[in-house]
């Protein structure tokens, strides 16, 4: 791997069956991201933004070329290993949040580190870190239900960062938000980039969004069409 | 992550509701039906051993081969002799000796006319010797209903269906036609001391009960008698030891071909009582497999619409770095969480209930009225210890099983697929 690159796309091509032909997602994309990048993929439907994050996630993998994530090739990794690299390494933001409905916004939070076997001091620790870096700290025994949107979503925001992953991944993370809400997600997140070094790769087509992000890469049909850094 | 799951059962009641209640009501269940079958059978086999085999039997090999007419042309000669040698070669074992037979009572009025008459099966049994159990075994104190029990010589105990038919009270003489031993024409009056109700449609349509001395007196069976019955120390029928001591006695006998040399026989080789002693020993695993097979396709669908209620849940924890198998193997553990919940409660309240029955009891005369099957006619659900676990093997094994075969959808969920399946 590349200095400082966390993620390193070679000739990337995806395809899926689609009757007797072949559809291709994504054609020979090479890029890298480097630790602390506050990126985006940008580009109308089926641009292949949300094919490219599930490999940068681990969960799928590329027909042809190579993906490197965290130091793992992606192409080489089992169900487990992938699982493992999704565990400690990435974070993922959804657009419809997905939060664990009957759970409290303390367990929802507190459930990735569960999996590190982590003592309950340690996750404790990290999970009231995790949320007072999303302002939620009032809100630890709420349940989602009880929860705005905009709140949801920083709870989701929270339970990606809590394991401190090097890299996170968010699709359309302002989708279902207002205006006012999708600019205090997109700040938290930029500040968390800023404060923490996280790397955030966002597909998104949100021109409040774009604003905010220092690389866009734009995405047609498969292939980028444009890289360019916009707020160096 | 125990703590997490337990947290989602608790606070999910699509997840443990159902489940809960399914479990519950097949541990329940299945506790009521062992303890109500254990109870009817232990009660039917217990009382068949009292009146009529006994725990192991003897009687010469020639009356075994007729048992059911009782044959006491056939009887065991010397059989005080027998008595002793079976007291010294199997101590614990309590033998007695007993008279079966049927006759004819005849009721006068008070002229000494034949009022009515009708058959009867009589049981002779030892009612005066000191330390005998038979009075004990055949329930008699408990079982009097008008009169006395028997306190010398010529004194019997006669159904009270038999005496309300002919209405007979206690005191009253009748006379009882059989056949001696050797085919002779008997007849030997008795007084009715009391009259009894056994609890048992079978016995108390026309049973008298004389003393062995007045039988031996009365069919001219000096120093015989027809069948000797051993009784085990336990009180229910312990069928390892009673076939220890058959193939004990037998191995002496053996050698002899005479046809008046005793035989010994267990409970199981009575007519009708093999069948019955191997259906009470099937009968739980029996019900085990209905209520495990009932309850799994039950579960199983449950947890198959889980499964796809829970669909993003399992989306975003694959998401969020849980592998297959682990997501798996917390659905069997909340198996085993929701198992063993409603386990305790169904066996919780199935043993209340089978304890309330067992202490009531559940009147069956009604029911047994024409029966010729020796069962009383109160029966109660058996109370012991296997009532406090038995629901638990269908309760938890039925959950897990059902859980396992609906979660084994997980394996095939395409991680690929999740992006596009979390946010619809």
């Amino acid at each position: 791997m590349e200095n400082n690159k966390i993620v390193l796309l070679e000739g990337v091509c995806k395809r899926f069956p689609a009757g007797k032909t072949e559809f291709t997602a994504l054609n020979n994309i090479s890029l890298s991201f480097g630790k602390g990048e506050f990126a985006g993929l940008v580009g109308p439907s089926g641009s292949g933004k949300t094919t490219l994050l599930n490999i940068i996630g681990s969960l799928d993998t590329p027909s042809e070329g190579t993906a490197d994530v965290l130091g793992k090739r992606i192409n080489l990794l089992s169900h487990k290993e992938a699982a493992q690299l999704r565990n400690y390494g990435i974070g993922f933001i959804f657009q419809t949040y997905n939060l664990l409905p009957v759970y409290s916004v303390y367990d929802n939070v507190e459930f990735a580190l569960l999996l590190q076997k982590m003592s309950s001091e340690a996750r404790k620790k990290a999970v009231m870190e995790a949320l007072e870096w999303v302002g939620l700290t009032d809100k630890v025994k709420s349940r989602p239900s009880m929860l705005s949107g905009g709140e949801c979503q920083r709870v989701a925001i929270a339970r990606a960062i809590v394991k401190k992953p090097q890299l996170v991944l968010a699709d359309e993370p302002s989708a279902n938000l207002d205006s006012k809400n999708s600019h205090h997600i997109v700040q938290t997140m930029k500040r968390i980039n800023k404060e923490l070094g996280t790397t955030f790769i966002f597909s998104t087509h949100d021109e409040k969004v774009m604003q905010y992000l220092d690389r866009i890469i734009y995405l047609k049909d498969g292939m980028v069409d444009k890289d360019e850094i916009v707020n160096k | 992550m125990k703590k997490f799951l337990l947290k989602g059962i608790l606070h999910d009641r699509g997840r443990s509701l159902l489940p809960v209640i399914v479990v519950a009501t097949g541990a329940m269940l299945t506790v009521l039906l062992y303890s109500w079958l254990t109870g009817v059978m232990g009660e039917s086999l217990e009382m068949s051993s009292n009146f009529m085999t006994g725990d192991v039997k003897v009687t010469t090999r020639a009356y075994a081969a007729d048992a059911d007419q009782f044959p006491n042309d056939l009887a065991i000669l010397d059989s005080d002799l027998l008595v002793e040698e079976l007291r010294k070669v199997e101590p614990s074992v309590d033998w007695v000796s007993r008279i079966r037979f049927g006759a004819l009572a005849d009721f006068p009025d008070s002229a000494g006319e034949t009022r009515g008459q009708g058959p009867v099966a009589g049981w002779a049994i030892d009612l005066f010797t000191e330390g005998s159990q038979e009075a004990q075994r055949f329930n008699l104190a408990a079982s009097i209903i008008r009169g006395t029990l028997p306190d010398k010589p010529g004194e019997c105990l006669i159904s009270e269906d038999l005496a309300a038919r002919f209405d007979v009270e206690p005191g009253e003489e009748f006379t009882l036609f059989g056949t001696t031993m050797e085919g002779g024409f008997s007849f030997t009056n008795f007084i009715v001391a009391g009259t009894v109700r056994f609890g048992s449609a079978g016995l108390d349509r026309g049973a008298v009960v004389i003393d062995l001395n007045d039988a031996r007196n009365a069919f001219a069976m000096q120093g015989a008698t027809g069948e000797i019955l051993g009784y085990l120390p336990e009180t229910y029928f312990d069928e390892e030891e009673a076939e220890a001591v058959k193939a004990k006695l037998n191995a002496r006998w053996t050698a002899s071909e005479d046809e008046f040399a005793p035989v010994a026989q267990t409970l199981r080789d009575m007519p009708g009582m093999g069948d019955l002693l191997d259906y009470t020993k099937s009968i739980s695993g029996f019900m085990i497999f209905i209520f495990v097979s009932a309850m799994t396709i039950v579960l199983w669908n449950g947890g198959l619409l889980g499964g796809l209620r829970r669909y993003t849940e399992f989306g975003v924890r694959i998401a969020l770095g849980e592998d297959n198998g682990h997501i798996y193997r917390s659905l069997l553990w909340e198996a085993l969480m929701i198992g063993t919940i409603g386990s305790v409660i169904g066996t919780t309240i199935g043993v209340v209930i089978a304890t309330s029955l067992n202490i009531h009891g559940i009147d069956i005369s009604g029911m047994m009225k024409n029966a010729t099957m020796l069962m009383p006619s109160i029966v109660r659900p058996a109370v012991d210890s296997v009532i406090y676990y038995i629901g638990f093997i269908p309760g938890v094994f039925s959950m897990v099983l059902g859980n396992a075969l609906a979660g084994a959808g997980i394996y095939k969920r395409e991680t690929a697929r999740l992006f596009n399946e979390l946010e619809v």
